[in-house]
């Protein structure tokens, strides 16, 4: 089953046109054969929300959720079940470099097809 | 009694037929059906050899004649379609004796990745057997609530996949700890009131784990504790008033729970057991000897508190310690602790400042306790201390 980890970076973390440099445990798991894809954010004050107002769309500078955390990151892993899961978001907590983890299910399309 | 029957083997036939749906509200439906068919057929034709099979059997039949009808369910469950492929060579009859997968079914229910309220909640309603009214009723909210939190809770365990699985071994003490501490909150709520009665069925619970894990101590430990605490259950009120221990009709005492607890006890500390709730249970247990020996009970509450780091704990601790070096000393230790909201802690507060001789504060924090009172005999205990203390002086 796949699971998305949503990891939430703590304050403020440098922006930029150069990649943060990534945390070698962070690496490590990333390049497990469990892991399906991930992607890595510029920090919140890069972000612009898109709202749909009654007559047009309205933009404001900044993310949906105002708050110290951010989402930095999101990695999606297949995992037996649920514990398999927490046990990955565990292993990425204990590094000590994000606030908090967000396990969440994927919904997965039943009927794709092929 | 037709309806024991049903009581006992309800957890141990939903615990199977969720390991065989991999689904608890598909396993709940099914069950429900098999129990009314039974509540119909036993009466007239007499109980088969087997029930618990026979329950099992027939639930399993009817959901899976049930998914034939309704296809589009078959997708619910994968292990439930490998079935269908491969129906079993034999059919499925009452002699087959099915695993005994209640263990399982705790711990998904006890799983921390539940909100604590749907862990009580769904472990009530799947191994207690509790309908969603009576569980409702216990914890004094609307039906249409609790329904919903069981809902939620089984959603979540079905969409995130939540295991219904015994944890491995390097994860196990925590787990079960979780469950333990499922078990004892729903022991206390039952232990205030006469509300449905929650206490027996956190002693059905403790035991079940018992039977389920003889080994682990702690399991011991709790239902050693519950027993004791439950065996002053008819002594603790009179007339309707809250009677404290030292003043409680010891003939009123269970005494076949004490000496159950008490063997439960010395298995406990002979497999080594020195965690929370053994600890607990030796402290209950010094509680009820005749003369209680202070100086142990506050060595047992110092080493809680080591382990709990839990201010409640430190609050039991004053009360010993107050026996011991008076309520000065008692007090003192209070003095750092922050809480506020706990009415134990206001209540013990008073009983030393009024010890003390200080009345005027006695008041005010008994006054503060019946601020915090959740029930009628609470309030009119506390109503009863201030009183004692008389009028406040009016000559300052």
């Amino acid at each position: 089953m796949k699971y998305a980890l949503l990891a939430y970076t703590k304050g403020k973390t440098p922006g930029g046109r150069r990649p943060r440099e990534m945390h070698p445990g962070v690496a490590a798991v990333l390049d497990r054969p469990n892991v399906s894809g991930w992607v890595r954010l510029q920090p919140a004050e890069s972000a612009t929300t898109v709202r749909l107002e009654p007559r047009r769309t309205l933009l404001t500078d900044g993310p949906f959720v105002d708050s110290k955390e951010f989402l930095a990151g999101l990695i999606l892993i297949e995992a037996e079940n649920l514990d398999g899961a927490l046990a990955v978001a565990a292993e990425l907590q204990e590094l000590d470099i994000t606030a908090a983890i967000e396990v969440r299910p994927v919904l997965e399309q039943e009927l794709g097809g092929a | 009694m037709l309806e024991d029957v049903f009581r006992d083997q309800w957890g141990r036939v939903l615990a199977t037929l969720v390991g065989i749906l991999g689904d608890i509200e598909l396993a709940e439906d099914a069950a429900q059906e098999a129990f009314a068919l039974a509540a119909e057929r036993w009466p007239r034709d007499g109980q088969p050899e087997n029930p618990t099979g026979w329950l099992i059997t027939t639930a399993r039949n009817r959901a899976i004649d049930r998914i034939r009808r309704e296809r589009t369910l078959v997708a619910k469950t994968e292990q439930l379609q490998r079935e269908l492929r491969d129906p079993p060579e034999e059919p499925m009859d009452d002699t087959v004796t099915f695993p005994d997968e209640r263990l399982e079914l705790i711990f998904t229910c006890c799983h921390p990745a539940l909100a604590l309220d749907a862990q009580v909640a769904l472990t009530l309603r799947t191994l207690g057997g509790l309908s969603t009214e009576e569980i409702a009723r216990a914890f004094l909210v609307p039906v249409e609530t609790m329904s919903k939190r069981l809902t939620r809770a089984k959603n979540k365990i079905r969409d995130a996949n939540i295991p219904f699985a015994v944890p491995p071994e390097h994860a196990l003490p925590e787990r079960l700890d979780a469950a333990l501490a499922v078990v004892y909150l729903i022991f206390n709520e039952g232990w205030g009131d006469g509300r449905v009665n929650l206490a027996a069925e956190a002693l059905r619970l403790g035991r079940a784990l018992l039977e389920l894990m003889p080994d682990e101590v702690e399991a011991v430990g709790l239902m050693a504790l519950m027993l004791l605490n439950d065996s002053r259950r008819d002594a603790r009120f009179r007339g309707g008033e809250l009677v404290l221990l030292d003043e409680q009709d010891r003939s009123l005492w269970d005494q076949t729970q004490i000496i159950e607890a008490r063997q439960l006890l010395e298995r406990a500390l002979a497999l080594h057991g020195a965690g929370p709730y053994v600890v607990q249970a030796a402290i209950a247990d010094l509680h009820t000897q005749e003369r209680r020996d202070w100086d142990r009970i506050a060595l047992l509450y110092r080493r809680l508190e080591e382990q709990t780091g839990s201010p409640v704990v430190t609050v039991n601790r004053a009360v010993a310690l107050a026996e011991i070096d008076g309520p000065a000393a008692a007090l003192a230790l209070l003095d750092d602790l922050d809480l506020d909201s706990y009415l134990y802690y206001h209540s013990t507060r008073a009983d030393f400042l009024r010890r003390l001789g200080h009345s005027d504060e006695a008041r005010a924090a008994y006054a503060r306790a019946l601020q915090l009172a959740g029930s009628e005999t609470e309030r009119r205990f506390l109503q009863s201390r201030l009183n004692d203390l008389g009028q406040p002086r009016a000559d300052v």
